[in-house]
């Protein structure tokens, strides 16, 4: 595996359909960048994008094993999606109210970066 | 491999798999941005992409009508909040400061030791797969029967989850009398 060439792993694309580790990779891959926005971020926006694609990441990971368990047929209650769908909802809500909160915030410091937020009331 | 022999009952996975691999040049290239790009506002729009992009996964994996809802809602929900919220607080147009280089690099290498950790269990872990694996199908006519029968207290938790915290919000965010 570490010996393989650019043209032999263009040729092991080209042969092999996507598997379920290629998506559990992607996913991970937008778990962590989502992660380092949370820790490298000063503006709680930017927080808020990265706990989106965190909560992309764990979709994606649900459907990926609803989908290589053998999807609709061997799986008719649709718990991929449905996890999906969910988890899509409760972010609004998150979004929502986290908007709400920075609004506040940037009321009473006069702006949303986290480091200035030291106190529980102004 | 029997994974593959797997996979074979896949019919037309060519034309899958390229969209997969191009969809994931845009997915990790707008994620990347949009995770670390200095700018808020690009940052956003670099989350735009990865969000169709993840749109694009869901298709491929066999549901439209998630897909659609992951359009409708992050795209065009959740997205424009974070614009509005971004421009709301935010001179959008002047840059960040500067993030320290030891926290910077401190960052970096607890993201490249948990992305290296996490994608060794994936490689070692002895996947399961079904020995075939459904063609893509309408989805939506399921998806409607379940949430009202086997999903219907989760489906009536999450409507009255949504209703508080629009409340909530709205509440939060009143003008207040001082």
């Amino acid at each position: 595996m570490n010996e393989l060439s650019l043209p032999q792993l263009m040729g092991f694309v080209a042969t092999h359909p996507v598997a379920l580790p290629i998506y559990l990779i992607v996913a991970a891959m937008l778990f962590v960048l989502g992660l380092m926005a949370c820790m490298l971020r000063r503006n709680a926006i930017g927080i808020l994008i990265g706990i989106e694609l965190i909560l992309n990441a764990a979709i994606l990971n649900f459907m990926a094993f609803w989908r290589f368990r053998g999807g609709l047929d061997a799986d008719p209650t649709m718990s991929g999606p449905m996890f999906g769908v969910f988890i899509i909802v409760l972010a609004a809500c998150e979004a929502a109210v986290a908007l709400a909160i920075l609004l506040n915030l940037y009321f009473n410091f006069g702006s949303v970066e986290v480091d200035k937020m030291q106190q529980m009331k102004h | 491999m029997n994974s593959e022999a797997a996979n074979v009952a896949l019919t037309g996975w060519q034309g899958a798999n390229i969209a997969f691999w191009l969809i994931t040049i845009v997915v990790l290239v707008s994620a990347f941005f949009a995770a670390l790009s200095r700018s808020i506002v690009q940052a956003a729009f670099a989350l735009f992409f990865c969000l169709l992009g993840i749109a694009g996964y869901y298709v491929l994996l066999g549901s439209a009508f998630l897909a659609v809802t992951q359009i409708i809602i992050y795209v065009g929900g959740i997205l424009v909040l974070l614009m509005f919220g971004i421009l709301l607080t935010n001179r959008p147009l002047q840059r960040d400061l500067p993030y320290s280089l030891w926290l910077y690099t401190l960052v970096c290498l607890s993201g490249l030791l948990l992305l290296a950790a996490i994608e060794t269990v994936i490689m070692i872990a002895p996947w399961h797969q079904a020995a075939t694996i459904s063609a893509p199908a309408s989805d939506v006519r399921p998806i409607g029967n379940m949430l009202l029968t086997k999903y219907l207290l989760p489906f009536e938790l999450a409507g009255i989850t949504l209703l508080l915290c629009l409340v909530g919000a709205a509440y939060l965010v009143r003008r207040r009398e001082r």
